[in-house]
């Protein structure tokens, strides 16, 4: 199974809060 | 290193994993200060900047920053039970990194921090003995009359 990346910054943050987990930032140039 | 099955794994259990693509949606890159892909950046749940760390790199290399990112999450936190496993993690699965020698300096800083009176200057000497060359080994030197 893939990873389910998020792309929307402040819902990741959002969810992030609300599951009291660490946010894993990936910024790319590369193609998805 | 993403459609590796231990990658997909780590990040799957540990993060809420986000990605943005500059290309289309660059003023995220602005706003985190990331001025060059790829970069990495790890935030503990409340937003706030605890590790990064750019480029490609090889498995193993790209664990190792990320659990010693999940060290420094747990660190500042006061968690310090969490970021001494996370450090350790780092040290005994990939000692070849080279954030090994970084996360063996912090391992001793948060045993210190729960409490261990002799673990900065246990630090120490296992400076002495590996990464030796390394600029955390220099770091940790003055600790060698802590205890």
């Amino acid at each position: 199974m893939p990873i389910e990346w998020r792309t929307d910054v402040d819902a990741g943050l959002a969810e992030a809060r609300e599951k009291h987990k660490p946010v894993l930032l990936d910024f790319s140039a590369a193609p998805f | 290193m993403y459609p590796d099955e231990r990658v997909v794994k780590f990040i799957s259990e540990n993060f809420v994993p986000v990605r943005v693509d500059v290309r289309k949606n660059p003023a995220p890159m602005e706003r985190f200060g990331a001025f060059w892909t790829p970069i990495v950046v790890i935030l503990d749940p409340s937003g706030t900047e605890r590790y990064r760390f750019e480029g490609y790199l090889p498995v193993n290399d790209f664990l190792a920053h990320l659990t010693l990112g999940l060290g420094h999450v747990a660190f500042a936190a006061g968690n310090f039970e969490e970021a001494e496993r996370r450090f350790n993690e780092v040290v005994d699965k990939y000692p070849e990194s080279e954030q090994a020698a970084e996360a063996l300096y912090w391992r001793g800083v948060a045993r210190y921090k729960k409490g261990d009176a002799s673990a900065l200057a246990e630090t120490a000497a296992e400076f002495t003995r590996r990464y030796e060359t390394s600029s955390w080994a220099k770091k940790a030197s003055v600790w060698k009359k802590a205890s």
